[in-house]
């Protein structure tokens, strides 16, 4: 294709200054030999450029027998290669039990990360940041959107199990993500409802067949099973105070994420884990785009310092 | 319709194998990850999901001990830019690590290892 030609011949153009430097940039959520993919229940603890597009939630039932739908997106961009930016919405559909339905956006959120360690030989990777949860950006009266702020300073880890020894190679591809943060509200309560300070924490097991396939043994795994991550998430959230200390809601998700050259898409089952969550079963599903394969030469490169 | 018809040629184009850009990520390699041959390779071939910028994609051939094994200069195949080659001296039997990192013609950069072993 005439296309790819000349693109390929301007983004080796465009990248003649970088190749003059060894690179480092890896962009992705790489540590060494480990691929992490983008995750979608818990937070990935990588900046990167990539992009969200849809995610499509049905949500388990709800306690008092409400359903919800969300129609989601979210967008990252690094500022620098350590330094990123991430801003996400969705668009929410609610059924309450007995009553007509409402739709609207959500809570806009935005997130400020800074990826302070990585080491590839043990393929491990940490970044902290801070999550704000922007009061009265969403439908508030009729969805229940926040009015009020949040603001959640967190921790962010990852561990592929790589460096395990030789003996034990079925567990090589094994991973390890997780989360931890809590809550400030900037409102103590709502419409006579306590808004507490809350922990949250949440892990994502992976095994990843591309690190089997590439890594520890070829076992002639077709396409597309070769590029599968079956992986368990799980994430909950603690109220602290208010009233509310001890109430944990949260789910745990068992699924598959598929990561091709440009994009990478994802399926979970959401199985309430707490009582307080709501009963039944949802899903999940998300297409997600990896901008700095996309638009390597602009969109997807650090603002700086690349 | 116009743009449904424009995101299906761009999905059918994403799942199709080899682009011309993205990250490189091994596909295979001869001798095989995690194989063994009973004979000495005379070289390693690895096969990549992306052309390769020979300037800055490279191997390393290390023994059971650890230690760098000399090898001749890794090259990209000229006919094939996904493919990286090392020729290797004569190979007594045991266990040997490849460590390869590559950076694909858009300057991403990837690398990974694999072992394999000589002997019968």
């Amino acid at each position: 294709m005439n296309f790819l030609r000349v693109g390929a011949s301007a983004t080796m153009l465009a990248a003649l200054p970088t190749l003059l430097a060894p690179p480092d940039a890896f962009a992705h959520g790489f540590a060494g030999d480990r691929f992490f993919p983008a995750t979608l229940l818990t937070d990935d603890p990588f900046v990167a450029d990539e992009m969200s597009l849809p995610t499509f939630t049905i949500n388990p039932p709800g306690s008092d027998g409400s359903r919800e739908f969300d129609l989601g997106a979210d967008i990252s961009k690094r500022l620098t290669p350590d330094l990123g930016v991430t801003i996400s919405d969705r668009w929410e559909h609610l059924r309450p039990a007995g009553m007509p339905s409402v739709s609207g956006l959500g809570t806009l959120d935005t997130q400020l990360d800074w990826q302070f360690f990585k080491n590839g030989p043990h393929e491990a990777t940490a970044m902290v940041g801070v999550d704000t949860s922007w009061g009265h950006t969403g439908r508030v009266q009729a969805l229940g959107a926040d009015d009020f702020t949040t603001v959640s300073p967190l921790l962010d880890f990852g561990k592929g199990f790589g460096d395990l020894p030789d003996g034990l190679p079925w567990l090589r591809p094994f991973a390890i993500t997780g989360n931890l943060s809590a809550d400030f509200p900037t409102k103590s309560e709502s419409n006579g409802n306590p808004n507490p300070n809350n922990f949250n924490y949440g892990f994502a097991f992976e095994y990843s067949l591309p690190y089997l396939q590439q890594n520890v043994k070829d076992i002639g795994l077709p396409d597309p099973f070769r590029w599968m991550i079956p992986l368990v998430e799980a994430s909950f959230s603690t109220a602290l105070n208010r009233g509310q200390g001890g109430r944990t809601v949260g789910t745990i998700q068992p699924g598959v994420i598929w990561s091709g050259p440009y994009f990478q898409i994802g399926a979970e089952a959401i199985i309430p884990a707490t009582r307080q969550t709501g009963h039944g079963y949802g899903a999940i599903v998300q297409l997600h785009f990896y901008l700095d394969d996309i638009l390597p030469n602009s969109f997807g490169r650090p603002l700086f310092g690349d | 319709m116009k743009r449904i018809a424009s995101f299906g040629a761009f999905l059918a184009l994403s799942l199709a194998p080899p682009a011309a850009c993205a990250h490189a990520f091994l596909d295979h390699a001869i001798p095989a990850v995690g194989g063994a041959v009973a004979t000495a390779p005379k070289e390693v071939r690895m096969y990549f999901t992306q052309p390769l910028e020979p300037a800055f994609s490279g191997a390393t051939l290390r023994g059971a001990d650890g230690r760098t094994i000399a090898t001749g200069a890794a090259t990209v195949d000229r006919q094939n830019p996904m493919e990286l080659v090392i020729k290797l001296p004569p190979l007594p039997a045991g266990h040997y690590k490849v460590e390869w990192q590559v950076v694909s013609v858009d300057t991403h950069r990837t690398e990974g290892s694999f072992a394999f072993d000589v002997g019968p």
